[in-house]
């Protein structure tokens, strides 16, 4: 491999407790000073979170302080080594700060798709040069990262994309057109997989591409869902110069990173199964909402449906722990996410579909701060989109049909 | 705790697994049924189960036990249900050994605990009176006359009822049916002049009763624990019992997976396996997922059993639904992807639902544990 050495999985360092415990009180004495009151309690709202990159217009100063004195210390990405800007910490360490984090209510100091997609996949196959080149200013949330995959011909037939890269020698030039880029207006730099042998199989002619969303030639155009917000694109590429030295691992192999690029983005999805599920229960939403009757609710099939999808999200949340258990312990089989994917988008979807059932006609109402901006339907009809992004739950049970089950 | 099983209970595991395979696969139960048993279960595989102390694993050590705890017992059950054994285990090690522990004086305790250990004697619990498991309405009265109390009433699908050396009874010696004070537990002898056992054939070829008490009496001595408090130790009880029907469902849910998996990686039509069909594979997909969600539920319910958890109910009962809810859809989908031997007699696949849906009756089925886990959590 013409890239880096690929980043060992580390084992937990024998530390002495000590040392944590020391670890600890640095770190709980520097989140008493350093994180902003304003940054003690969760988001609440999606468009309170923190994104950073060029554009980004902050909602505080105190918002702005917290993401740059986390980035300053590498704590945003807490395991990335501190050549590349990040903390440097092993896992009992970043457990540890994720502990006194969670201890103080601290909310995320940055949500970014370099922290979560790119970032990880060049640790794991990008040149020494491109990890130093991108890697800081991920951590210090100065570049903000959108990814170029799916196109108006390859969506689940994600390997049959045709945007072209054409050999210039020392760069590509780039034509096509990508669909389904998050925030590909708001992003600074794209990571892309084009064509860039035509004649070779499928999933042999690929090649994942680094360009900066300002190069001449580069359009996003902001697509409206039918929850009516726009948080993805489509970008025509029209004669974009991409450098060759830009290429992640090896000119026409960036499929095997595409694949590793897709199962972090399967787990991330996933997860939101829960994530997003808020502090009050289904059941107490439920009754709140249509009343108690004799010590149960008083709709008596709504709660049939309630209590049977709290029961599916408590064993969705615990098989999400005991798979991350296992792996730890080496007991896992690793090949699961496709699993969870499946189960936590399609959880989340019932979830709302309950929820508009809760709310009855209330539900339905689209505008008006009453309705928080129609927050229901709208969020309602965004989860529809959960069981088709990052791979279709049909996707999803092809793998497991034919990479665990092993059926042919 | 992390949810994983440590060496020790994987070893235990591993060793049930072949221990079963070896000498009670399916075949045993096709055995005990075709050959019409009295008791139906081999006296000399529970005296071998007894002897590799399997009877003595819930019971504490005070009293004879191992004390091994609900985890590792758990992996045992969970393969008696891939191999769908008949054996005490349930009822006496189980169930039983678990009330008498719960409920019981030190007196009973060191006499039944040491017995039930060492194979010498078998319990049944009898708790439903109706149709639907409902612990609270129990009505049959126990009146107190002297130096005994007197027992009239009726008990159903009480497992192992025809063949236990012990009936553990819950009765009521106070209140109404509804109430949960008032409900006290006897040790009564199944050959105690005033019970009649109508032995009932189920569809899983097991063991279960019908019990008819007629001024039956039951020394005050055989009085497990104090009068009225029963039914905290029941209940905790029958937390335990549903922890361990949810992992004997685990077992038939996973068995009747790998069977089915393996057919539709032989069996041809068309030209081809049938396997090969997207519609065949996302099915068992689907299937595998909800089976995985099964072992966290099944894991976790027995580790809060373990560890004391306060919201041990609430974990038992969402795993006893979960598994209900799995399993019905593992048994039926095993039997249609089966296709027309699926449903024979001879072949084994059928075995699976017929033992299924007993397991998720007893002590209550989804409605029961649905309903149950929304009432834990306030709704």
């Amino acid at each position: 491999m013409a890239s880096g050495e690929p980043i060992k999985v580390s084992k937990l360092e024998e530390l002495n407790v000590s040392d944590l415990a020391v670890f600890r009180q640095e770190t709980r004495d520097w989140l008493a000073e350093n994180c902003p009151p304003s940054m003690r309690h969760p988001v609440t709202n999606s468009d309170d979170a923190c994104w950073g990159g060029r554009n980004f217009v902050f909602k505080s100063e105190e918002q702005k302080q917290w993401m740059e004195r986390m980035g300053a210390r590498g704590w945003t990405a807490p395991t990335w080594p501190t050549e590349y800007g990040g903390g440097g910490l092993n896992k009992a360490e970043a457990k540890i700060l994720k502990e006194e984090l969670s201890r103080i209510n601290a909310r995320s100091p940055l949500d970014s798709f370099g922290i979560w997609m790119i970032g990880p996949a060049l640790l794991q196959f990008g040149s020494e040069a491109l990890k130093q080149q991108h890697l800081p200013p991920i951590v210090r949330g100065e570049i903000r990262w959108c990814q170029g995959y799916s196109e108006p011909g390859a969506g689940s037939d994600l390997a049959g994309l045709q945007s072209k890269g054409v050999d210039m020698g020392d760069h590509f030039i780039a034509n096509g057109q990508k669909v389904w880029t998050s925030y590909g207006d708001k992003a600074d730099w794209m990571f892309c997989l084009l064509r860039t042998d035509p004649d070779a199989k499928k999933q042999m002619g690929i090649s994942l591409v680094l360009f900066d969303m300002q190069t001449p030639g580069v359009t996003p155009k902001p697509i409206k869902l039918i929850s009516g917000s726009s948080p993805f694109c489509e970008t025509f590429l029209d004669n974009v110069r991409v450098e060759k030295n830009q290429v992640v691992g090896e000119v026409n192999h960036g499929w095997t990173i595409a694949k590793y690029l897709l199962t972090h983005e399967r787990e991330m999805i996933g997860g939101f199964g829960l994530t997003t599920a808020g502090s009050d229960t289904l059941g107490k939403i439920a009754a709140n909402a249509v009343g108690m009757e004799h010590g149960r609710m008083a709709d008596t099939i709504l709660r049939a449906e309630v209590l049977k999808w709290e029961i599916d999200a408590a064993a969705f949340a615990l098989t999400a722990e005991r798979v991350t258990d296992e792996v730890k312990s080496g007991q896992g089989v690793g090949a699961t996410s496709a699993m969870l994917k499946y189960y936590g988008t399609e959880l989340n979807k019932r979830r709302f579909e309950t929820m508009m059932k809760i709310h009855g006609s209330d539900a339905m109402i689209w505008e008006g701060a009453a309705s928080k901006g129609g927050w229901m339907p709208r969020t309602w009809l965004r989860t529809k989109g959960n069981s088709i992004e990052g791979g279709t739950s049909e996707v999803q049970l092809n793998i497991i049909a034919k990479n665990i089950l092993g059926l042919g | 705790m992390a949810m994983v099983i440590n060496e020790e209970h994987k070893m235990l595991k591993e060793s049930a697994q072949g221990f079963l395979a070896e000498f009670a696969p399916v075949s045993a139960l096709r055995k005990l049924r075709d050959e019409g048993s009295d008791i139906g279960y081999s006296v000399d595989l529970w005296r071998q189960m007894v002897d590799m102390g399997w009877a003595a694993i819930l019971i504490p050590e005070a009293y004879g036990g191992l004390e091994f705890g609900h985890v590792g017992m758990g992996q045992i059950v969970e393969q008696t249900g891939r191999t769908l054994t008949a054996s005490p285990l349930f009822a006496s090690a189980i169930v039983g050994a678990s009330l008498i522990n719960l409920a019981g004086t030190e007196a009973q305790k060191t006499t039944l605990l040491g017995a039930i250990a060492a194979g010498e004697l078998t319990t049944a619990l009898a708790v439903d009176e109706k149709t639907h498991h409902a612990p609270h309405q129990i009505s049959m009265a126990a009146v107190k006359r002297g130096d005994h109390y007197v027992l009239n009433g009726e008990k159903r699908f009480v497992v192992d009822g025809h063949s236990a050396d012990k009936l553990l009874v819950a009765a009521r010696t106070s209140g109404v049916a509804g109430e949960s004070s008032g409900i006290s537990l006897f040790v009564v002898d199944r050959t105690a002049s005033g019970v009649a056992v109508e032995r009932t054939a189920m569809v899983d070829s097991r063991n279960a009763a019908n019990l008819r008490f007629t001024d039956v009496q039951v020394p005050v001595a055989d009085l497990l624990g104090e009068e009225g408090t029963g039914f905290a130790a029941l209940s905790a009880a029958l937390d335990i019992g549903n922890a361990y029907l949810a992992a004997e469902l685990l077992g038939i849910a996973q068995e009747s997976f790998d069977r089915t998996l393996q057919y539709l990686k032989e069996r041809k039509q068309f030209g081809v396996l049938i396997g090969s069909f997207q519609a065949l594979q996302h099915r068992a997909a689907h299937w595998w997922s909800e089976v995985e969600l099964c072992k966290s539920v099944v894991l976790k319910a027995l580790q809060a059993l373990d560890s004391g958890d306060a919201k041990s109910p609430v974990m038992v009962s969402i795993a006893k639904a979960k598994l209900c809810e799995v399993t019905e859809l593992a048994t039926n989908e095993a039997i249609q992807m089966h296709g027309g031997i699926g449903m024979t007699d001879e072949y084994e696949i059928g075995f699976f639902i017929k033992r299924a849906r007993p397991a998720a009756t007893l002590y209550g089925g989804y409605a029961y544990h649905g309903d149950r886990f929304a009432q834990l959590c306030g709704y």
